[in-house]
């Protein structure tokens, strides 16, 4: 376009309504909406602004450009100086003033501009200045107390020499120049006198009472529309006042061009975030409080017993009443201690009651603790002045009319002057010993997980119980250890999930074992388990030395489930091995000398595991029926009916030795017999047990005591029996195992098949064991989800 | 339903008593007074040391559906009591005792 000369005053004018209007920050073109906003707020026709946007040429690019901006600029001017819209007339109308934009947020634009000019005129024509862009991006957040805000920093603008003020420390804000626009007949306003190092609040609380007449006065400037947004203190005391100090900091620095973008940015941010929330504590109170906190408790997630902070509240001078019921208020989790958030709110109550402020009924959204812990707003240095309580004398809160002054507005003097602080002073209001409450309750987390022992079901142990036994007699065949092994990592996993669902440690229930039984449980995983049992096993042929430590019943068995199978099973892996060792091929080391030591170890393990394997899987083996081996079973059943053991033994064709069958005999007996016949099962076995030469007799039989009460408590008890006596089935059938050790290929095969069949039984077992494990943990999560549910209405 | 709500210090004093105002309060603090000798009644009955408060309530003239009322009442007294601000002996003036019990005196009325 035509060149345009702007003198320094339009220059600064138009770059800040640029820069207002560019809020993209494109510095190159201004948004189009802004620009019709300020244009519109010029209060020009219609058609003068398209008149003047078509001049300026933005019709014709589409956009504002600088240039194209600064024209439409000087066109406003000019036609609100009423002059003709003329392209050249840009240039020739001499002492243009500058373009006027009336509007609410325009009011500081208009101030602005009006500081731009010397002229005094402009500061009655110009109802506000333009803030620097920054500034303007703040009014922009307007809240309504941003306006509000308005008249008082015309009123302090008009304090010539008063410095502003401001919570935050922030420079002096303007140059006491930019005020001079704002200068207003409404001296009353301004020559308030300053009381002390406050000057910035008082003129404010002046400010609200005279807020209507600070209206007034401004409406006498300003074109009346802004005065429509403006919410006079007088209204809303308790919305504004507490964030008057942000929005004044705010205006003071928007009134200055040079604002660092860092602080307005924290301006900007406290300004939405305490928009319409008069209770919201601001970083510095915040961390006035966190440093009263930290007198008397040093550590912040710590608490404060009831008995000091009703002695610090005390010293606030507030009456016991009152402070009872900020107590209340902000003790959040009624357990007789603060913690630091609300410490933090009692002390925002107790400064907000001694400011005037009505107590609430409830406590503040903003004041509330939050659940997890707030950091410490550390970024905000320590206040100077008063962290203890000034020994000056109390004052009278400022008068608790609806004109009182914030909170916010106070805080300063807290700092920076004592006057208005309310002394603390030392004495203690009450003498009486208050009842100690036991502060050490856990404030309302939901972070904290729950952490409690929960009842191991025994269905998954007995199951492991079960498979461990049905390995150790099944499986001592082909593949003894291999199957063995991969069990013992199966069980151990489960055996890790429910120790980490059910479980402290592992080592617990390995010390419920070496609690409860005779021999000395290691607490070790199964696999050190099976090493030391291979080493018995390879150490002694002897009968005695092998025998692994019987599977502890111990107490815990029912809750160590998992480990305690793994006792079991790796008891039974040594014992299988023992057994396997008399095995053929397969089977690594055991010579032939172990087979008689062997089976006779193998035989009361094979009791044992019988017992415990049966009592223990009332829902073991789904399909036990479909097991093979019935024929041995059969036989074994037939043998079972004998009471003799020794007869039972010789029916049984592959059994061991009337001495050898006699156990797994009784086993199957009391197997398939009712479960609850513990008894019989004890008898017998100690019975068997004697018989053999092992010391497994004591141990297995509370083992199986307890294991059957358990097994009672599940309400499979009536697969119980069937299961079981399946099981027996397959577990009588491999002690048979060794002394086909020295039979043809065909025993071999067949005890081969045996296994395979085991494993198959095994898996189903893993799976459904699996499944069962998914459920427990489920109900676990669904039960722990009620109890976090109605915790919070304990109180209620 | 619940027309009066008191409740009574060890010393036998009202630490707290409101009623609804139909009701003529005299009268209710007289049946209030009344039932503190029946509960004392009861203590001394007691063998053992332990004061069941709950079984108390129990025993007296409520019903076992006003429980729920008791339990809340009951807290909201142990939350008056856990202020360090309230002296024991003082009447109850939190509000927010007052709310609740107004809370409740509604909702059974």
């Amino acid at each position: 376009m035509e060149g345009l000369t702007l003198s320094d005053a339009e220059q600064k004018y138009y770059s800040d309504l640029f820069s207002y209007c560019d809020i993209e920050s494109t510095k190159k073109v201004v948004v189009n909406g802004r620009v019709l906003e300020l244009f519109r707020a010029a209060q020009l026709p219609n058609d003068v602004v398209l008149q003047i946007m078509e001049l300026c040429g933005a019709t014709r690019l589409g956009y504002f450009g600088r240039s194209q901006f600064y024209i439409a600029l000087k066109l406003v001017a000019v036609a609100q100086s009423g002059f003709p819209l003329r392209v050249e007339s840009i240039n020739t109308v001499k002492d243009l003033p500058l373009p006027r934009f009336v509007a609410s947020k325009n009011e500081q634009e208009s101030r602005h501009a009006a500081s731009y000019s010397s002229d005094s005129e402009n500061q009655g024509s110009y109802s506000g200045v333009i803030p620097p862009p920054p500034g303007r991006g703040q009014v922009k957040k307007g809240s309504v107390s941003h306006d509000t805000v308005q008249p008082r920093t015309s009123a302090d603008a008009q304090e010539p020499a008063s410095p502003v003020v401001s919570p935050q420390q922030s420079p002096p804000t303007s140059p006491h120049t930019w005020r001079k626009h704002s200068r207003h007949p409404s001296g009353g306003n301004s020559e308030r006198p300053l009381a002390g190092p406050g000057p910035f609040w008082s003129p404010f609380g002046e400010a609200q009472s005279g807020s209507s007449a600070g209206d007034a006065v401004w409406s006498g400037h300003s074109p009346p529309p802004p005065q429509e947004n403006w919410v006079s203190f007088a209204d809303t005391p308790p919305t504004s006042t507490l964030l008057t100090m942000h929005p004044a900091s705010v205006q003071d620095q928007t009134t200055v061009r040079t604002v660092a973008s860092a602080t307005t940015a924290i301006e900007i941010r406290r300004q939405s975030s305490s928009y319409d929330d008069p209770w919201k504590i601001t970083d510095e109170q915040r961390q006035y409080y966190v440093n009263q906190f930290k007198t008397i408790q040093p550590d912040l997630n710590g608490f404060i017993p009831g008995s000091a902070a009703k002695e610090f509240f005390t010293k606030s001078k507030l009456p016991i009443l009152e402070l009872s019921h900020i107590w209340e208020l902000s003790d959040f989790d009624k357990d007789g201690a603060l913690t630091l958030d609300e410490f933090c709110a009692a002390f925002h109550l107790v400064v907000a009651r001694k400011n005037g402020y009505d107590l609430p009924e409830k406590l503040p959204e903003s004041l509330m603790p939050k659940l997890i812990d707030l950091e410490d707003s550390a970024d905000v240095g320590d206040q100077p002045g008063e962290v203890g309580y000034s020994g000056s004398p109390a004052e009278a809160p400022p008068s608790k009319s609806p004109s009182m002054p914030s909170l916010n507005q106070t805080w300063p003097e807290l700092n920076q002057s004592s006057e208005q602080w309310e002394t603390f002073s030392e004495r203690s209001s009450s003498s009486q010993t208050l009842t100690q409450f036991d502060s050490n309750i856990a404030p309302a987390d939901p972070d904290t997980a729950i952490v409690h022992p929960v009842p191991i079901r025994m269905t998954p142990s007995k199951i492991h119980m079960q498979e461990m036994e049905l390995k150790r007699t099944g499986s001592d065949h082909t593949n003894p250890t291999s199957p063995l092994l991969v069990k013992p990592s199966d069980l151990s996993e489960e055996n890790k999930i429910n120790s980490s669902v059910k479980f402290a440690s592992g080592n617990t229930v390995a010390d419920g074992y070496s609690s409860s039984d005779s021999f000395t449980s290691d607490p070790e995983q199964i696999g050190s388990n099976v090493t030391r049992q291979r080493s018995h096993s390879g150490t002694s042929p002897d009968n005695t030395a092998p025998p692994p430590p019987p599977p502890r019943p111990q107490p815990s068995h029912s809750r160590s489930s998992s480990l305690d199978m793994n006792r079991t099973f790796t008891v039974t892996t040594g014992q299988q091995q023992a057994g396997v060792v008399a095995h053929p091929p397969a089977v690594p080391p055991r010579p032939q000398p172990s087979q008689a030591p062997g089976p006779a170890v193998h035989r009361p393990v094979d009791a044992d595991g019988l017992i415990t394997h049966t009592s223990t899987s009332p829902q073991q083996i789904p399909e036990q029926p479909n097991f093979a081996d019935f024929s041995q079973f059969e036989v074994f059943a037939a043998s079972n009916v004998n009471e003799e053991q020794d007869d039972e033994a010789e029916k049984h064709p592959e059994v061991l030795p009337a001495e050898k069958a006699s156990d797994p005999a009784s086993s199957l007996r009391v197997a398939k017999t009712d479960s609850k016949t513990e008894e019989k099962t004890a008898a017998s076995a100690p019975a068997n047990v004697s018989k053999g030469t092992t010391p497994l007799a004591p141990p297995p039989k509370p083992v199986r005591r307890r294991l059957k009460s358990e097994d009672e408590l599940r309400p499979e008890v009536d697969e119980h029996t069937q299961k079981t006596g399946v099981l027996a089935a397959v577990l009588a059938s491999q002690p048979s195992i060794p002394r086909s050790v020295g039979k043809d290929k065909k025993a071999i095969q067949a005890s081969i098949r045996r296994n395979k069949e085991t494993n198959t039984v095994l898996a189903r077992l893993n799976s459904e064991l699996q499944q069962q494990l998914k459920d427990v943990l489920e109900e676990r999560i669904s039960l722990e989800v009620q109890l976090e549910q109605l915790r919070p209405f304990s109180h209620l | 339903m619940a027309v009066c709500i008191a409740v009574i210090a060890k010393e036998n004093y009202p630490l707290y008593i409101r009623s609804t105002p139909t009701e003529n309060k005299l009268k209710f603090h007289y049946m209030v007074h009344t039932s503190l000798d029946v509960v004392d009644e009861k203590i001394s009955a007691m063998g053992k040391a332990l004061v069941d408060q709950r079984e108390l309530y129990l025993g007296l003239l409520y019903p076992t559906e006003d429980y729920k009322m008791f339990r809340k009442l009951h807290n909201s007294y142990t939350d008056v009591m856990c202020n360090p601000f309230y002296n024991p002996g003082d009447r109850i003036q939190s509000r927010a005792f007052d709310n609740m019990v107004t809370s409740m005196m509604i909702q059974v009325c």
